[in-house]
């Protein structure tokens, strides 16, 4: 395949940035996106030029660290994929493709596509757990668990906090990767403890970070890799509501 | 640069001038404009019944107009019930569209380079992108119905003449560009009822899979009758069949 | 009997295990070991490498006990670890099945299945704190598969005849890692635990003898930064990327390990590697890493090839009589379900005789086509939906109308840093954790015992015996001159590899190693071959540092100096394993001799001469490795061969 790509080229995050066009010959349909780049950063330095740095780690669509934007779509044009997952066969020849790293506030460019998460992780520090010291568990079967409030919550752990929810969100929101936490560990009876407080200490630290509010317009789910589905976001709002308006949060 | 270093907070929080905890949170806005959303949404609905009534004959048509002037009467003076309403609107209008302004710019705030790439969407419908600048042009929509039919400033019938004189007067065929701007402005707010409603339950956290059918039902029937309503009353008068 | 490519050393043993029976060990050794007040925790440090199962936990729990604890990973975040990609499930000895499960048949099938090379102490406690585990990420809220009743689901998993395997659908390791991660960004937040992720770490800092802290770049800035600690751990992983394709991350490394290894600390075993079999082949140059299909695909696929060779017909108009269901034909007892070892060895064989099919001849047939007409597409799709669609995502392919194609691939490293039953290595205050050390799988690795094993190390077993190293070791405040010269040795490496600026890309030297390991050490090893290899590797490594370009500065982003000091360590290491595995002239486990093999091509064991661990010694560059063997006893499992025929 041939390929024009115009990618994002940024030697730090003071520098302004900007679109950078390369041709690419002789692209086999049976790459990933990732490989593509990958012999395209080959090309470049034999040529002696620098790379382009990207994220990426396992390569199997788990560990959330690959991101970019492509054509204007987080994940590119697949539903349901992450980057690393997407293969070139779902271009066509010839075809010009735009890739840009996230887009948000909280998401700070670090370098060229690489851009800092690091809010999702303060998030999570923020109530996103069940306190359990090791150690202090009761035998596993002590607390039955209905299966479909498991099998909901497994749905929403599923969330691979790569950040595809707020590139996509016209607010720059991460309501979809709170919700979805709030969500898995509000089902479970070990995260009854904590819910209320939970919900409020994630939600105050979401707002602090810098992302945006969310206004319901269901992007995230679309762009979800993993395909989080609104109702984690519905239930992120009861919950608040709940805690506070409701006065559960003591 | 470590984890630890970054700055917590990185979002300039509102003076907390008697706002309320849960109103400076992106969900408590949201929230806010729901509940106002929903009251505003009672009203419409109750303000199109109103409206129909016009095809039962001028009578009946500024009969219904002097009642609502008189509701309670005589265990309250006149117009306390249509004022309480009123302040309870404007109340509504102002917050819904306060939380509105605040959370359009926060994300401006969140994303502040855009993409270069033509962002495509992929979600719901037409609807959901009319929202914000729908909403504008409602708001301003807004203004200019007070003007003309509450305060008859850009109505060519003044206070002296009847309810009916003047919504008669105001959508004459000559007048048909009224007509056009009515028609197109409730045609948005048709718009922004199908996406609001379906939006409310599901800040309100009301929404859940079972329900998302009815729901969405429940949305566009409503917000298709209140439009269907509306329009019927300019438009029968424009073309002559209400005189 | 050195040959001329090692030495031999003293032995050594380890002298953590305590005595008694075996069932005793684990509740001594706690006793035993001194503890610390709980104020002074604060006042020790502990530096961890990596957030894995292993770190994760590790750095969760340190924290909670009170000890200053610093941690850091590569990736961007802690959850990132590639812990992260484990599908099936994880072991524990609960018995819910009422199925005979117990304690010692966990212990015991996990030393059979390691072949007999492991220390029966170690897996005997592993086998013990099974079920903790389990309770302990319960209690996390872990959203583990459960029955309608409420209660927790269990499977079977290769190897073992008992349902003992707990899972979260084909994302166990996802489900265990988030829940180690939650646990420990809550110790960041409440400060028991300071988090340096984008750090990486290239230098331990050594003072006689001991390991007092490490040298690490920022990979955003580049900048050069030091830590000092009373204990360092090592939670860093494993080391498949050596053959440049396989399942790991693209990340992973060896360079922590074998930074440790060149200060002194034994590497053991580096020749034992798990080949996978259910791997998606290769499909081209461009190919950067292999994807895993999960192994129960092979409860209901069957595997097949042409029976001749060169057969280039489509899979569906080759007819039933022209294909040799091979697996099926050689062990008619397990069939399809032969040990990953064995059907690994058996697709590399039939490939070798020219009947692989797909592109470069590098793949077998994995048939549904039986299991769509006996049970209905729809229970197929229900059982095995995810990873087909995985499968047609990578190769556009629909599994559903065609066979599979599948092909082992280098998947899991049993091999690791030297440690004793504290999980200490030989440096004092190194200890090594996880994947990254060698002690509880022997020359193979069961089905589901990765994430038992990663999070027994870190949740239970480090928690109880760092304690008695610091508590017996009052150490001073670490002497400038160690610092600066663990600094000095890790900048002068950046410049070296900087400097060299010649004309072949890191990837491609990592590409041509990895090649290299594959053919000689992969999944079966020849004398020729491993000697050939010994000639390859020292050559290449000596090309790499002449000609490699690494574009870029050091005091900045850049993701090419950090894969070259990778490739660097990775080129040392590919070395040892070859002497290792040229050393070890039986077969066992994950490691293949041709030479060492029974008249039907098992592999044969030899009990009498190789009954040790391999535990290897850096003796500089260019210089032979020094072998130090441990004696492996078997009090408890006697030794027998293994046969799934």
């Amino acid at each position: 395949m041939k390929l024009t790509l115009r990618v994002w080229r940024q030697s730090g995050p003071e520098d302004k940035g900007t679109m950078v066009e390369y041709k690419l010959d002789d692209i086999s349909p049976d790459a990933s996106f990732l490989e593509m780049l990958d012999v395209l950063n080959e090309k470049l330095i034999a040529e002696g030029a620098e790379p382009v740095a990207f994220d990426h780690d396992c390569r199997e669509g788990i560990c959330g660290m690959c991101s970019l934007v492509i054509n204007g779509t987080p994940h590119g044009p697949e539903r349901a994929t992450t980057t690393c997952q997407l293969h070139m066969r779902k271009f066509r020849d010839g075809e010009v493709i735009d890739v840009e790293p996230w887009r948000a506030r909280a998401f700070p460019v670090v370098k060229d596509l690489v851009v800092d998460r690091s809010a999702f992780d303060r998030i999570i520090a923020s109530g996103g757990f069940i306190t359990a010291p090791t150690g202090t568990a009761p035998e596993a079967h002590a607390v039955p668990v209905p299966k479909p409030d498991a099998d909901a919550a497994f749905e929403a752990a599923e969330c691979i906090g790569c950040g595809a929810c707020v590139a996509a969100c016209p607010n720059g929101s991460a309501a979809l990767f709170l919700g979805a936490k709030v969500t898995h560990l509000g089902l479970m009876p070990q995260g009854q403890p904590e819910r209320w407080d939970r919900v409020v200490s994630m939600l105050d630290t979401h707002d602090g970070e810098g992302f945006g509010g969310c206004t319901n317009t269901g992007e995230c789910t679309v762009a979800c890799p993993k395909g989080i589905p609104l109702d984690v976001i519905g239930r992120l709002n009861r919950d608040y509501l709940g805690a506070t308006a409701g006065g559960k949060k003591k | 640069m470590t984890w630890n270093s970054f700055p917590r907070q990185t979002y300039r929080r509102e003076v907390a001038i008697a706002i309320p905890a849960i109103y400076r949170s992106t969900v408590g806005k949201k929230a806010v404009m729901a509940v106002t959303g929903g009251i505003l949404v009672l009203y419409l609905v109750a303000h199109m019944v109103g409206n129909l009534k016009i095809f039962l004959g001028a009578e009946e048509f500024n009969h219904y107009a002097h009642w609502l002037r008189t509701i309670g009467e005589p265990a309250v003076p006149r117009r306390t019930v249509l004022t309480l309403i009123e302040v309870v609107l404007g109340v509504s209008v102002v917050l819904h569209m306060w939380s509105a302004v605040s959370l359009g710019k926060r994300a401006a705030h969140a994303r502040p380079v855009k993409y270069q790439s033509k962002k495509k969407s992929h979600a719901q419908g037409y609807a959901v992108h009319t929202m914000r600048y729908g909403g504008i042009i409602i708001a301003f929509y807004i203004v200019w119905h007070l003007l003309d039919l509450t305060f008859f400033v850009v109505n060519p019938k003044g206070s002296d003449a009847t309810p009916y004189e003047r919504m008669v007067a105001d959508f004459d065929a000559s007048r048909w560009y009224v007509t056009v701007w009515y028609v197109a402005a409730l045609l948005l707010v048709g718009l922004h009822l199908r996406h609001g409603i379906w939006s409310a339950f599901q800040t309100l956290g009301l929404r859940t899979p079972r329900k998302e059918r009815a729901l969405r039902a429940l949305a566009n029937t409503v917000a298709g009758l209140v439009t269907l309503g509306f329009v019927s009353v300019p438009l029968s008068i424009t073309f002559g069949w209400v005189s | 009997m050195t040959d001329g490519f090692y030495k031999s050393g003293e032995p050594i043993a380890d002298t953590k295990a305590p005595g008694g029976p075996i069932e005793d060990r684990w509740t001594t050794r706690k006793f035993e070991a001194k503890q610390i007040n709980p104020a002074n925790k604060r006042k020790k440090k502990i530096i961890i490498i990596g957030t894995g199962l292993a770190g994760g936990s590790a750095g969760a729990t340190l924290g909670e006990a009170g000890y200053h604890v610093q941690q850091f990973c590569f990736q961007d975040s802690p959850r990132r670890a590639h812990s992260i990609a484990a599908q099936g499930g994880i072991n524990a000895a609960k018995n819910y099945r009422n199925d005979g499960d117990s304690v010692h048949r966990l212990f015991y099938e996990t030393v059979k299945g390691g072949d007999f090379r492991s220390r029966e102490s170690n897996v005997r406690r592993l086998a013990e704190i099974s079920t903790q585990i389990i309770d302990q990420c319960v209690a996390q809220g872990v959203p583990f598969a459960r029955e309608y009743g409420g209660l927790l689901d269990n499977r079977s998993f290769g190897g073992t005849q008992v349902s003992r395997t707990f899972y979260a659908r084909g994302q166990t390791g996802q489900q265990l890692l988030l829940g180690a991660y939650q646990a420990l960004m809550r110790q960041v937040d409440a400060g028991n635990v300071e988090l340096y992720p984008r750090h990486e770490m290239l230098d331990l800092i050594m003072e006689d003898g001991r390991a007092r802290g490490v040298v690490v770049r920022n990979l955003i800035t580049g900048e050069i930064k030091h830590y000092t600690a009373d204990a360092v751990v090592l939670a860093s992983g494993g080391y498949g990327n050596v053959y440049f394709l396989s399942t790991n991350a693209m990340g992973s490394n060896v360079t922590a390990s074998w930074r440790a290894h060149r200060h002194g600390a034994l590497f053991a075993n580096p020749c034992y590697t798990q080949i996978h079999p259910t791997c998606i082949p290769v499909s081209g140059d461009h190919q950067s890493k292999l994807t895993l299909m999960s192994e129960s695909l092979r409860n209901d696929g069957r595997v097949w090839v042409p029976k001749k060779g060169g057969d280039t017909r489509r899979p569906a108009d080759i007819p039933e009589s022209e294909r040799d269901y091979y697996l099926e034909r050689i062990y008619p007892s397990f069939g399809n379900l032969v040990p990953r070892d064995i059907a690994s060895r058996a697709a590399k064989n039939v490939c070798d005789e020219g009947r692989g099919v797909g592109p470069g001849g590098l793949g077998v047939y994995l048939d549904f086509a039986d299991a769509i007409e006996r049970l209905g597409r729809d229970k197929v799709e229900a059982k095995y939906g995810n990873l087909f669609q995985m499968y047609e995502r990578i190769t556009g392919e629909n599994p559903y109308d065609t066979p599979m194609r599948i092909y082992p691939a280098v998947h899991y490293t049993m091999g690791g840093l030297w440690v004793d039953y504290d999980l200490q290595s030989n440096v004092p205050g190194l200890f090594v954790i996880g994947e990254a050390n060698f002690s509880d799988h022997g020359a193979n690795r069961l089905g589901a015992s990765a994430l038992m094993q990663g999070l027994a190390d870190g949740y239970f077993v480090l928690p109880n015996t760092v304690n008695d190293y610091i508590a017996r070791n009052a150490l001073p405040p670490v002497d400038p001159e160690a610092v600066a010269a663990a600094e000095e040795r890790v900048t002068s490496r950046i410049e070296r590899l900087l400097a060299v600026d010649g004309d072949r890309t890191v990837d491609s030297f990592h590409r041509e190693l990895g090649h290299i390991m594959w053919e000689y050490c992969g999944m079966e090893r020849t004398e020729e071959g491993l000697r050939k290899a010994l000639e390859l590797i020292p050559a290449l490594r000596a090309e790499f540092w002449e000609r490699v370009k690494v574009t870029g500065k050091g005091e900045e982003l850049n993701q090419q100096l950090e894969k070259a000091g990778r490739v660097a360590d990775f080129l040392e290491l590919g070395e040892l394993m070859v002497v290792d595995a040229l050393h070890r002239s039986e077969s066992c486990g994950g490691h293949f001799r041709a030479e060492s093999q029974d008249e039907d091509g098992e592999a044969k064991r030899d009990d009498a001469n190789f009954a040790y661990v391999a535990a290897w010694e850096w003796a500089g560059e260019g210089g032979q490795p020094v072998l130090h063997k441990e004696a492996l006893d078997f009090e408890y499992v006697k030794p027998t061969q293994r046969s799934y025929k």
